[in-house]
């Protein structure tokens, strides 16, 4: 770190624009995992005098280095795991460059342990994948690319490790990493850098090895200092899940969170969802700036990644759960979406059940519609499954019981994420990503009336309006309805109706069709447009706003109209 | 555009824990220790919750062996900043009189901590309970999750603790159960020092060096802090300069040789330390794995 500090001053200040990097190291028992990580910390002199004397003493137990110093006992955690001489649980490591922080997620590399990587590789930057290089590539390889990649993990450093077992033979090396990129050109892996390695002895950890002088490429550590993590920020892609809402008197109400994606600044035009009310930005309090003196606590704009307070020029109702978003921001909301999923429970998916899940800020009670196909981590092969048990990954249909803001995983990790928990254990059974919205379903009766509720608010402001006349076959946003009332089908309950009588501009009396052939005093079947057989279903005549039109469909011919017509007037005929 | 720095980074991961732990449990509390770290808490805290004062609870279990100086800081931080300060001791204990020097650290700090802990969790009925736990500490909090899950007796069990990804923590509980919350699981000692530095956080002056009367007790320096510490004890105290790494009870918690009266100059010894920060907590020392079998008695 440092061996003499004659300007302290100094060191604070560089120290204090560092940077953070979080990373996952992926590799079995005997790929000296535990060892590199030991050897980070030791060059980057995170261990203390205590701890080193503690672990040469472990050495003489449990170390497996014979003579030297058994770094790997410096990161081993829970005593029993040290006595299996395996780990088994994610673990978090730390160390310190003058560049940046570095937080560790040491994971094991055991089959069954798929759980334990996924939860690790969730929140890094970058993965560093360690292969023995007297083994080359090991199925385990194929599965640690594959969860790398699954987690969206943009950054690989493929560490080719036990360099002096091989005598730093620059043939074995090159024969790996182009092994290597056959596989990540499959999994569509992109930035890749691949390094000769002896964590036992430091070579190419910190600094360049004499070893292996055709390595012309930079050593772990300033690789890992230089790599670029940094992403661009889009404008456009504001969201910001509400967390909290702060509320210490009447004059203030402020809503907490952090910003999961994009920027906003005061004054902004802002939506919030589901409600789409909008309103401004007032102000916004960034909790950053608040310090022991109170210097300003207010900030002009803030980012992704800040967690922050805004408060809006409208006293509207937001709640936590809700997510506010620029207005002209492009959103798909649906109840309805694809993803990726990690079954983590020892108990197995049961598809007739309701889960719930934890996406953002809300809590969802959902039901798996379909397992599309369950994916093998080893062989990438896709087989079709009624049930995911643990650590199976697999793509499914997930139908929520609201309508929610749906981001794809890759654009946007924090909003396309989620977890799934099981609604009487508790427990987190499962991880998913989401792939995409998939369109708004309407046979589920639990919710469905309110996403026509929201339909008809939408309809009822519409401005244009279709030109329409007697006998046009128009499609009407029928809606939900109660009992035996018709209703519409699809994203906007669509059904098509017959303008039988036109009353003005705007309404009409019209009679719903449906496709059904049926026969009885009650219905008239005909043909229109392409020989299309509609039944006209007198039972359900009714008066229409034209509004609720999405378009015109056809033209009943005249002599069926005419027929229609005397069938519907005798069946209306009343007699005493 | 440019990263946020890490301090920037931990800071905001630190105050969506905290926001998170005051929308979803009914009831929680935040752990006061007054030690450096729930310095920092207390601060991340009034952020979190600004212009509102931090929606909860902060507890502090008071051993009756802690530094005076810690107590006088407590109460003044509490007054100045108005929080809703609980402090709770084991009247069993006090009924006992039990004492480090003459009941031994181990008693000491089952019946005065973790029992009183317990009391205090019970009374208060606390579904969260905030602590200012770091991974970096030692080895087997390398693995304890930010939301840790606790039975109805507050037992841990590593198998029943839920994986955690991304930043989304699965709060639900049963009723009796409680989850134990580590907003600062991240920062290292050198994150801590760094951000009251930089935050200008009040500590207690412990932590800074100054002429002290100390003296020899099971291999460290203890401060002789009042007229409980044993007479043959206090006869051999002499004035040295020294400062505390951690503050705790006074009888448990040893000293260090320093000179490093300013805050610059303490991170200074600390990144020139060849010792972790520890060292100087005697309950570390009675067997690899102590911290783990702790923790599954109850023990923060």
């Amino acid at each position: 770190m440092i061996d003499n500090l004659q300007k302290i001053e100094d060191y604070l200040k560089t120290h204090e624009n560092k940077d953070m990097l979080r990373f996952l190291t992926c590799g079995s028992v005997d790929d000296g995992k535990s060892t590199l990580i030991g050897r980070l910390l030791y060059d980057t002199k995170m261990v203390f005098e205590d701890q080193l004397s503690a672990i040469e003493a472990e050495s003489k137990k449990y170390g497996t280095t014979g003579d030297k110093l058994d770094l790997a006992l410096l990161v081993d955690g829970l005593q029993s795991e040290r006595e299996q001489g395996i780990t088994i649980d994610v673990a978090y490591r730390f160390f310190t460059t003058e560049k940046r922080k570095y937080i560790i997620a040491d994971t094991p590399g055991h089959e069954q342990y798929t759980r334990n990587m996924v939860t690790g590789a969730s929140t890094a930057d970058v993965a560093i994948i360690l292969i023995d290089a007297r083994k080359g590539i090991l199925t385990q390889t194929r599965r640690h690319s594959f969860i790398v990649n699954l987690l969206g993990i943009e950054n690989v450093i493929v560490a080719i490790n036990k360099m002096d077992l091989v005598r730093y033979n620059q043939e074995v090396f090159e024969s790996i990493k182009k092994d290597y990129e056959k596989l990540a050109k499959e999994l569509g892996i992109k930035n890749i850098d691949y390094i000769p390695l002896s964590a036992l002895d430091g070579d190419n950890v910190v600094d360049k090895s004499k070893n292996t002088p055709w390595y012309k490429q930079k050593p772990l550590l300033e690789l890992l200092d230089t790599i670029n993590i940094t992403k661009e920020i889009k404008e456009d892609d504001f969201r910001f899940p509400v967390q909290y809402v702060n509320r210490p008197n009447l004059n203030f109400r402020g809503f907490c969170g952090t910003i999961s994606s994009g920027s906003i600044k005061v004054g902004d035009d802002i939506t919030v969802l589901p409600s789409k009310k909008t309103t401004k930005v007032k102000s916004i309090i960034n909790a950053g700036d608040i310090t022991e003196r109170c210097r300003d606590l207010t900030t002009k704009q803030a980012s992704k990644g800040m967690a922050v307070t805004l408060s809006t020029t409208d006293e509207i109702d937001i709640s936590r759960g809700d997510i506010i978003v620029h207005n002209d921001d492009k959103v798909e909301i649906t109840n309805s979406l694809e993803a990726m999923i990690v079954w983590m429970d020892e108990k197995s998916m049961n598809i007739d059940k309701t889960y719930d899940i934890k996406i953002s800020t809300s809590i969802i009670p959902i039901q798996f519609e379909e397992i599309n196909y369950k994916i093998d981590v080893n062989s990438y092969k896709k087989t079709k499954v009624k049930t995911l048990e643990l650590n199976d990954i697999a793509s499914v249909n997930l139908l929520l019981t609201q309508q929610i803001l749906v981001d794809n995983y890759i654009k946007n990790k924090e909003m396309g994420s989620f977890i799934v928990i099981d609604r009487v254990t508790n427990s987190t059974v499962g991880a998913g990503m989401i792939v995409k919205a998939n369109k708004t379903k309407i046979d589920n009766d639990e919710n469905i009336f309110d996403i026509w509720n929201e339909k008809k608010k939408e309809i009822n402001t519409e401005s244009e309006i279709l030109k329409f006349r007697e006998k046009d076959i128009v499609f009407l946003s029928m809606g939900q309805n109660i009992g035996y009332e018709q209703y519409g089908k699809g994203e906007h309950f669509l059904r098509p109706v017959l303008v039988y009588k036109k009353f003005n501009k705007r309404t009409f009396l019209g009679i719903p069709l449906s496709s059904k052939n049926k026969d009885g005093s009650y219905y008239f079947s005909f043909n229109y447009k392409n020989d299309i057989l509609s039944t006209a279903n007198f039972s359900q005549i009714k008066t229409f706003d034209i509004k609720r039109a999405k378009y015109k469909s056809g033209t009943i011919k005249d002599k069926d109209f005419i027929s229609l017509s005397e069938k519907l007037i005798k069946l209306l005929k009343v007699t005493l | 555009m440019q990263n946020l720095t890490h301090l920037k980074q931990l800071e905001a991961q630190s105050i969506q824990i905290l926001r998170e732990v005051a929308s979803e449990f009914d009831n929680p509390v935040m752990m006061y220790s007054v030690g450096k770290d729930s310095s920092v808490m207390l601060h991340l805290a009034i952020k979190a919750f600004a212009p509102a004062k931090p929606p909860f609870k902060f507890l502090h279990v008071d051993t009756l062996w802690k530094f005076k100086e810690m107590i006088e800081f407590r109460d003044n931080r509490a007054k100045e900043l108005g929080f809703d300060l609980v402090v709770h001791s084991n009247q069993d204990g006090i009924d006992m009189d039990i004492s480090p020097f003459t009941h031994g650290s181990k008693t000491h700090t089952d019946i005065m901590k973790t029992q009183a802990l317990k009391q205090a969790l019970n009374d208060g009925g606390y579904d969260a309970i905030i602590g200012g736990a770091r991974r970096d500490e030692e080895k087997s909090r390398a693995k304890e999750r930010i939301f840790s899950f606790r039975d109805k007796h507050h037992r841990w069990n590593p198998k029943s603790q839920r994986p955690e990804l991304w930043s989304i923590y699965n709060t639900k509980i049963n009723k009796g159960e409680s989850v134990r919350v580590f907003p600062i699981s991240n920062w290292t000692e050198l994150d801590i020092w760094q951000y009251i530095y930089q935050e200008d956080i009040k500590i207690p002056s412990l932590y800074l060096a100054k002429e002290r009367e100390v003296v020899e007790y099971e291999g460290t320096k203890i401060l002789v802090d009042d007229d409980r510490v044993p007479n043959d004890l206090k006869k051999k105290a002499k004035k040295e300069w020294v400062r505390f790494r951690t503050l705790g009870c006074y009888p448990l918690t040893g000293a260090i040789n320093s000179k490093a009266s300013t805050l610059s100059e303490i991170i200074k010894e600390m990144l020139l330390s060849k010792s972790s920060e520890r060292e100087g907590r005697l309950i570390d020392k009675d067997s690899i794995g102590s911290m783990e079998k702790k923790k599954i008695e109850g023990y923060f």
